[in-house]
């Protein structure tokens, strides 16, 4: 019974989701132009990076962006919904979905699953228009599904960061305490170059940061040579466990402040 | 003459004065900038391997990145504060009094410029705490600084025009994407003699902003380079006329609808 009332609670957030996406393309339009031109502006203006000594990608350089750009879109999906909740609570609809909602950790879990599928709208858009750019692909059909697995990791694990922010803080205002951090996860990862090439503190920072390792398994997949897969994939599983239990915390705390 | 420039100082000081009490927009305009500077001039140092690339320092090559991306913010500014009049009504009650339009464009773009150029004090103290050097000198420095707040001015005036179209601060905002769109699709990362791919070397170099950031560039990294200074201001100040003329027919229409 309680797990039917929290996968209905979630289906009905995901709906909702959905639907305001569809009536509203102005919400949805960013969330899609800024992995599409961060793509065109690496994989274009950047390629040339490739005939530096010591690059070795043998998909190319638009293969070996198309990868970041993938992640990229993936944890600022999970940013843009943490917007969505705190807007939620802003105009106090929040407030009537906690009193609504008989097992309320189905709100988290609706939030969860709703960035999914507008991630997954994105990650086949962005694949078209890296397919259009000649990307090449080295993996088979099962590195592709690692590769996208790794993407929906990163969905729900920044998705959860950034609805554990929304629910403490309550607030739009707390959207770059959402997006800094999530930035710098992304930025401080070999972005433009392999790690080995990297110099100076950027690598020791790029060493020490998670991200790095999903990246470089999801580059390993797309090349076809899989590298450093148990470490990504326990680096995305560690950091979605640990903010579900960020962000079940902060519903908590919402809970408890009322929703207001 | 006089009442204008009095009118001009009223509505700067108004924007300045409202820029100055959010310091939360001032912290994150002026952070976010160094933030990608410390960031890709360390990632794409790897760059300056590339045969041809014209420094060893990726730092003074990139440098000019956050003055653009500053001179993006106060477009944002400039145009939220506008829009933000426009929604609450101010702007038709000012309609009521003798303000003259000129006033309130020029004005308005104070708030902007003033975060410009605070924004400009702190990247060139960093940017020169950190190593960068001006291969043109000291009074290279007083060019460079003038020709990054005649570009911050020439956004904020595109800012103007937004705001002017949109009639909100929100759709001043949601424009960020497009004014960032043309931040990467310029010279910003590689010189354009040095980008492979063709359309993207095109559409570089039919973008205004690839010669003001090639402007600021040469005289962190060339000197005195007369052709590359001239066409960044020569960029800077057209976007700067037209952004005010076509602002000011915004003006004139918005003001005859209300």
């Amino acid at each position: 019974m309680s797990q039917a009332s929290r996968a209905s609670v979630a289906f009905a957030v995901v709906y909702r989701y959905v639907r305001i996406q569809i009536s509203n393309p102005s919400l949805f339009f960013p969330y899609l132009l800024f992995p599409l031109m961060s793509f065109m502006a690496y994989a274009g203006g950047l390629s040339r990076l490739r005939a530096i000594p010591g690059f070795h990608y043998a998909s190319g350089y638009t293969s070996f962006q198309f990868v970041f750009i993938l992640l990229q879109s993936a944890a600022f999906g999970g940013v843009f919904t943490g917007f969505s909740i705190a807007r939620d609570f802003e105009y106090g609809f929040a407030r009537r979905l906690l009193i609504a909602a008989p097992r309320r950790s189905g709100l988290v879990i609706g939030y969860v699953c709703a960035a999914l599928v507008r991630w997954g709208v994105v990650a086949t858009i962005v694949t078209i228009v890296g397919l259009l750019a000649r990307m090449q692909i080295g993996g088979n059909g099962i590195d592709l599904l690692g590769l996208y697995t790794l993407g929906g990791i990163v969905n729900i694990a920044m998705t959860l960061w950034a609805a554990g922010v929304a629910l403490r803080t309550r607030s739009i205002q707390s959207g770059p305490l959402m997006q800094t951090p999530v930035f710098l996860l992304l930025f401080l990862a070999p972005v433009y170059v392999p790690l080995p090439l990297l110099r100076g503190w950027i690598h020791a920072a790029a060493t020490a940061n998670p991200m790095t390792y999903l990246l470089d398994a999801g580059r390993g997949f797309m090349d076809g040579h899989e590298t450093h897969v148990l470490l990504a994939f326990a680096a995305g599983l560690g950091l979605a466990v640990f903010f579900s239990v960020w962000a079940f915390r902060g519903l908590q705390r919402a809970e408890a402040a009322g929703g207001s | 003459m006089s009442l204008l420039a009095g009118q001009v100082a009223t509505i700067a000081g108004r924007s300045v004065w409202r820029t100055f009490r959010q310091p939360a927009v001032m912290v994150a305009n002026v952070s976010f900038p160094l933030l990608l500077l410390a960031v890709n001039s360390n990632g794409l140092r790897a760059a300056t391997n590339l045969p041809g690339f014209p420094t060893n320092s990726f730092l003074d090559f990139f440098l000019p990145f956050s003055f653009m991306q500053g001179a993006i913010f106060a477009a944002l500014v400039a145009g939220t504060d506008l829009g933000r009049d426009i929604d609450t009504g101010f702007l038709n009650r000012l309609a009521l009094t003798p303000m003259r339009g000129a006033a309130l464009l020029f004005g308005q773009l104070g708030g902007g410029v003033a975060l410009a150029a605070i924004q400009a004090a702190v990247y060139l103290t960093v940017g020169l705490a950190f190593g960068a050097r001006f291969d043109s000198g000291p009074i290279g420095i007083v060019v460079f600084l003038v020709l990054a707040l005649t570009i911050a001015l020439a956004f904020g005036s595109l800012g103007l025009v937004i705001a002017l179209r949109a009639g909100s601060g929100e759709g001043v905002q949601s424009s960020f994407p497009l004014l960032f769109f043309l931040l990467l699709i310029s010279s910003m990362n590689l010189p354009r003699n040095l980008i492979s791919v063709d359309w993207f070397r095109i559409a570089a170099t039919l973008n205004p902003v690839s010669y003001m950031i090639e402007g600021m560039r040469s005289l962190i990294i060339e000197g005195w380079n007369a052709t590359a200074i001239g066409l960044g201001f020569m960029f800077a100040v057209l976007l700067l006329i037209t952004g005010l003329g076509v602002a000011a027919l915004a003006l004139r229409t918005r003001m005859a609808r209300t």
